[in-house]
């Protein structure tokens, strides 16, 4: 007897959001649970982000710091690096020096660095704050002004912040990244305020807070399966938006992809330690549902899009 | 369904601070209006008591009986307040309550035995949350041998299957349910259940609180649930209340709820997504 697959019909879909200007990117689009593609429209690609520092930074992995240190003289180098050397689709620039605690550039220099960026490169970019709630407010609604035309995603609005940010996003025509702690409730209702405001649906993109492999991976793709089930099987339209997976950032904190091989003999080669663990915290999360990467290790990309690649390719 | 009035408790200013001057006012006043309302006990819940928490106890049963003539719920993790206060209550008290923990159990058991006392039991062990149904009926049984070895009858014993706040659990508000329905088969004649119904309703807004709580408390009725510790001044929730009495056991919820309440009802399904704006989506 033929065996008839058994398909899901799904009555909400997924956001699909193009990004920049000139060379474009899309992320999300899928009208059914991740890569199902016999039963749904999947998403085109799994867009990847590489991130840029505003300055250098001097805590960053040895594995990291040995690829990119002669890239990341400055900003702007470092960028077309992200886009000429290691090809990615899109740019990451993440304002860690205006943090208070760090180097706190004004908002007019971080300005200054969107605006040099923005003219050195083609591909889109993605706008972080350092994540600081006061400051932030500030550096990006400055930084939404001096990016206007250019069709940027501006983060991370978030509940104490997200008026301000949201507005600029707003003013500028920018999309907006609306961030939640690993709560699949708060995600929800941070879209109800953002769209009561006027932000419409279709310009949020979401980051539910991605977690390192042992590190608490699984309630971070618990949570993206939850809200792709709401979004999908119960239509619910406030969180049919793609979502970001910010995790470069969180696996190189992680000792197992930071220490070196002299720190820790028993755990074998540094780099394909750091870059397995990032590659596996990112698979994760676009199985559970996650529709683009913020990622640090370049060979972790690569293996990330080329088993998104297979996983895309038509049943 | 017996009534557990929620409102004497340390957390509220004004009773915390009624406790520290050893001002009985407040208290009284507090007492009569829960009984005024329609509970048939109170909880005094002076929380772990780690000071005086014996003469604290001790206190509060004397003031609130003697204006009102109701038993009460005495709410400790202090055996030694709990004592006190089961010393001088009139009536048949309910020791709230004990876990599954052994030390617990040792503590809380053998006062119920000594005093004639009714007692909680949570189905919770040391290890943490039960994760489902299942989960926590084996930690029922464990109540349930626990009396047993102290010589309390389980007719003395409420099951509290521990509610859990909808926001951030909502996924295990149906398991929390079919564990009360699962209770009632471990014993013949059922054992009695009560709850914490103001749990389910934790870290949401004021605004829906109360929906919360009346609509969760209607749905624990239809799985059968016995007693509940309650805000018995919530008039909404205590009209509700008897309404579901007035249906006899066959609770059908479309008859006594209205839009908003069942919609709530698809909350507690895990049909719809909560979030603190739910109502006016």
């Amino acid at each position: 007897m033929p065996f008839t697959t058994p398909k899901e019909t799904y009555s909400g879909k997924i956001h699909s959001v193009t990004i920049g200007k000139g060379k474009t990117v899309t992320i999300g689009g899928a009208t059914g649970l991740p890569f199902l593609s016999f039963e749904a429209q999947t998403n085109k690609s799994i867009p990847v982000a590489l991130e840029v520092w505003d300055v250098t930074p001097d805590d960053w992995a040895p594995e990291l710091s040995g690829i990119y240190q002669a890239d990341w003289i400055n900003p702007v180098q470092w960028a077309k690096a992200v886009q000429d050397k290691y090809k990615a689709d899109m740019v990451c620039l993440r304002l860690m020096g205006t943090h208070p605690d760090l180097k706190n550039r004004s908002a007019s220099d971080a300005a200054e660095t969107v605006q040099a960026v923005l003219k050195a490169v083609e591909i889109p970019l993605i706008i972080l704050g350092s994540n600081h709630v006061e400051k932030d407010a500030e550096v990006l609604k400055v930084c939404a002004q001096a990016a206007a035309g250019y069709n940027c995603l501006i983060g991370k609005a978030q509940e104490k912040n997200y008026k301000t940010i949201a507005a600029a996003a707003m003013a500028y025509n920018h999309y907006l990244l609306a961030l939640s702690n690993l709560d699949i409730n708060l995600a929800k209702q941070l879209n109800i305020l953002l769209t009561q405001m006027g932000v419409k649906e279709d310009r949020i993109i979401m980051d539910t807070m991605p977690a390192a492999l042992g590190y608490g991976l699984e309630y971070a793709y618990s949570v993206i399966e939850r809200i792709r089930q709401a979004a999908l099987k119960q239509n619910d339209t406030m969180v049919q938006m793609p979502i970001i997976g910010d995790i470069g950032l969180e696996v190189w904190k992680a000792k197992e992809a930071k220490s070196t091989a002299a720190e820790q003999p028993a755990w074998g080669d540094a780099s394909f330690r750091g870059t397995a663990w990032e590659t596996t915290t990112a698979l994760a999360l676009i199985t559970a549902g996650a529709d683009a990467l913020i990622m640090r290790h370049p060979q972790a990309m690569a293996q990330v899009r080329k088993t998104a690649g297979e996983l895309l390719k038509a049943a | 369904m017996l009534v557990i009035g929620e409102k004497i408790n340390i957390i509220t200013k004004s009773i915390a601070k009624a406790i520290e001057e050893r001002d009985p006012k407040p208290v009284q006043e507090m007492a009569k209006v829960q009984a005024a309302a329609g509970a048939h006990y109170l909880d005094i819940n002076i929380g772990p008591a780690r000071k005086n928490g014996p003469e604290i106890m001790e206190w509060l049963v004397r003031v609130t009986q003697d204006v009102v003539d109701l038993p009460l719920s005495l709410d400790t993790t202090n055996a030694a307040a709990t004592e006190a206060g089961l010393r001088v209550h009139r009536g048949k008290a309910i020791i709230n309550s004990t876990s599954t923990a052994h030390e617990r159990m040792e503590a809380m058991f053998p006062l119920a035995a000594k005093y004639g006392a009714y007692i909680i039991g949570l189905t919770l062990a040391s290890k943490g949350m039960p994760k489902d149904a299942n989960d926590r009926c084996a930690l029922a049984m464990d109540i349930i041998m626990g009396a047993a070895e102290f010589g309390v009858s389980t007719e003395d014993i409420f099951l509290d299957p521990i509610f859990l706040s909808v926001n951030g659990m909502q996924d295990k508000a149906m398991g929390v349910l079919e564990a009360i329905e699962m209770f009632q088969a471990l014993n013949d004649p059922p054992i009695k259940t009560v709850c914490g119904l103001s749990n389910v309703s934790n870290g949401a807004p004021e605004h829906v609180r109360g929906i919360l709580n009346r609509t969760y408390m209607v749905m624990a009725m239809q799985s059968g649930l016995t007693a509940a510790i309650l805000d018995p001044l919530d008039d909404k929730l205590m009209n509700l209340m008897r309404k579901a009495e007035a249906m006899n056991g066959n609770i059908v919820l479309e008859e006594i709820l209205d839009a908003d309440e069942l919609k709530t009802v698809e909350v507690f399904r895990n049909n719809i997504l909560y979030c603190h704006s739910y109502l006016d989506m």
